[in-house]
């Protein structure tokens, strides 16, 4: 009697706790699927903008659908409208950016995979201050350099160039790219470099026998973070480069607040879709080697 | 020759990276600190002239509230970002189904460029086509929604798109710390009988003191280097009602041409980045050679 007592008040007790749960459940989903339309919310509306037209977004609101497929606004973010002067769209400037971002990614890419290789199985004294001393790079506020930057790329003669980008962009990424290399080598046995070493492979036969084989995902990693950071710079495009040579979000930029016409919101989010896209692409290509970037660098700035 | 060539070429691959950083960011800061001590008006200027730029800096009406803004931005962006961080983090680890796609839309605001990101919410803050026109539309007649042509509230627009850009990151650090953390600990707390509430709140949120360290380090470093999403959003207005140091930085230099009272700014941001990152590295490293 007691026992059939005990277990059917367990009984309730689990059930309670099973109607709790499932409350809980839901609440949890509620709560996800909330935040989750908090992030998907400024893009749906980018997407639905640049489908109408002007007219549909001043008859409609923010969320309502478009009539139709209608590309036009993205015809004319990309190509313009063909009346010459004053007509500022994308395409030129999203090659700046691609001819940018191809060097400076490979550069600072190479760099910093020799410096990591250095720094952990070339070892020598000091080199962990050596490493300190390449690592407050990733923090410094850009701001500090801004001005001596300005007057060394006018002496180089490349200010307003984009060489003078891809020499800008290779310095300050050296940072980032040598602490990916450096924390992943560090993980490699030093013990198989010694008995290289001992069967007489030199500097460089190490390097390309025994780590470049293994490193194919810190090159992803690096070269993601790498190609995502130039290709959303502002600050050094806006500072060291204007008019023809600058690069696609400056351009954007100027483009949303140009103010000589009447404002083209369908244009404005067209534009800012395909500044976006190729580093949205990226994201949901390689997600996995975004998010290691991002958690080992963690230091995006 | 060839001998010590041998011998030294690890020093001489490294060179590169020491020369250019050596160059580029120590030799470049050292030179805005000295300029940051002159008066340079459009060409620097060599002679010393003391603290006067730092003077002229802090009786500035516009720099102090650069950093009146700087500092409500912060807090506000640091307290939603890690708040709704460790909500999404801590929902998502109960085996949630979809978790893959859930977890790719926190995130991807990451992966968009400032620029981008403020010409999206610039447009949804537009106060006569944005939200407060979806709201009249839906029968709330009297809704105004004006924040991004309102000097008071025109720096919480910069919060909410900030906080949209970064909340996500937060989440993925604080989930990649709930789930390094052993089910053995987890396990053995429900067998004491401890609730999911209390497992959370008394266990695991203190073992993610280093992530909260880290968080806040991140928040802190992109909150005083925010520029491009104020130049996207507001330009630092309406009138000067949101500028912050970086946006006075690069405005009193390039377009006021005062380049000793910029540098002495540049000085300022820098010394308040290094406040926070050199305690950062120091504990880093201490944990590193710990191991």
């Amino acid at each position: 009697m007691q026992d059939k007592l005990k277990s059917s008040s367990y009984q309730q007790l689990e059930q309670k706790s099973k109607y709790t749960n499932m409350f809980l459940r839901w609440f949890l989903y509620f709560v996800l699927i909330l935040f989750a339309s908090y992030f998907i919310f400024p893009l749906y509306v980018m997407v639905v903008t640049s489908l109408k037209t002007m007219e549909e977004i001043r008859q409609g609101t923010l969320l309502s659908w478009p009539s139709g497929l209608n590309f036009e606004s993205w015809a004319v973010a990309w190509g313009g409208r063909g009346y010459g002067a004053g007509d500022t769209f994308l395409r030129p400037y999203f090659w700046n950016s691609i001819k940018m971002v191809v060097p400076a990614v490979f550069f600072s890419t190479l760099i910093g995979a020799m410096t990591g290789y250095v720094l952990t199985k070339w070892r020598f004294k000091g080199d962990s201050w050596v490493f300190l001393f390449l690592l407050f790079g990733c923090f410094i506020p850009f701001q500090a350099i801004l001005l001596p930057m300005a007057r060394t790329l006018g002496a180089l003669g490349i200010s307003n160039s984009i060489v003078g980008l891809v020499l800008v962009h290779t310095v300050y990424g050296i940072p980032f790219t040598t602490l990916f290399f450096r924390n992943y080598y560090v993980s490699v046995p030093t013990e198989l470099v010694k008995a290289a070493r001992i069967d007489g492979a030199g500097f460089f036969k190490i390097f390309f026998k025994i780590l470049l084989p293994i490193s194919a995902p810190i090159i992803v990693v690096t070269v993601i973070w790498q190609f995502t950071q130039i290709w959303n710079d502002f600050l050094f495009g806006s500072t060291f480069s204007f008019g023809e040579a600058a690069p696609i979000q400056v351009a954007l930029n100027n483009m949303v607040l140009s103010s000589t016409s009447v404002k083209e919101y369908n244009v404005d989010m067209a534009s800012a879709i395909i500044a976006g896209v190729p580093t949205l692409i990226v994201y949901v290509l390689a997600g996995k080697y975004f998010i290691r970037g991002l958690t080992s660098g963690a230091v995006k700035g | 020759m060839f001998k010590w060539l041998e011998k030294n070429l690890p020093k001489i691959v490294m060179a590169p990276a020491v020369g250019l950083i050596g160059w580029f960011v120590y030799g470049f800061v050292l030179w805005t600190l000295y300029i940051s001590f002159t008066n340079s008006k459009i060409l620097p200027k060599y002679e010393l002239w003391g603290f006067g730029q730092y003077e002229k800096l802090w009786a500035s009406r516009k720099w102090l509230i650069s950093v009146d803004n700087l500092l409500v931005f912060t807090a506000l962006f640091l307290i939603f970002c890690i708040v709704i961080g460790i909500i999404l983090a801590i929902f998502l680890d109960q085996k949630i189904r979809a978790e893959g796609v859930l977890r790719t839309i926190y995130l991807y605001p990451m992966a968009l460029s400032f620029i981008v990101t403020g010409t999206a919410w610039k447009w949804i803050l537009n106060p006569t086509l944005g939200i407060q026109k979806m709201f009249i539309d839906w029968g709330f007649e009297n809704f105004t929604f004006d924040w991004l042509v309102n000097r008071e509230m025109a720096i919480y627009t910069i919060v909410i798109a900030g906080v949209w850009q970064s909340a996500g990151f937060v989440m993925a650090l604080f989930l990649a710390g709930l789930r390094s953390v052993e089910d053995e600990i987890v396990k053995a707390a429900k067998i004491d009988g401890a609730g999911l509430f209390t497992v959370y709140w008394r266990i695991l949120l203190p073992m993610m003191r280093p992530v909260f360290f880290t968080s806040f380090v991140i928040l802190v470093h992109i909150s005083i280097k925010s520029y491009d999403l104020i130049v996207a959003l507001t330009q630092g207005g309406p009138g000067i009602s949101t500028t912050m140091p970086a946006l006075f930085m690069t405005q009193t230099a390039f377009h006021k041409s005062q380049v000793g009272l910029s540098a002495a700014s540049a000085m300022m941001m820098f010394m308040a980045v290094a406040a926070v990152i050199i305690p950062y590295l120091y504990s880093e490293l201490r944990r590193e050679n710990a191991r």
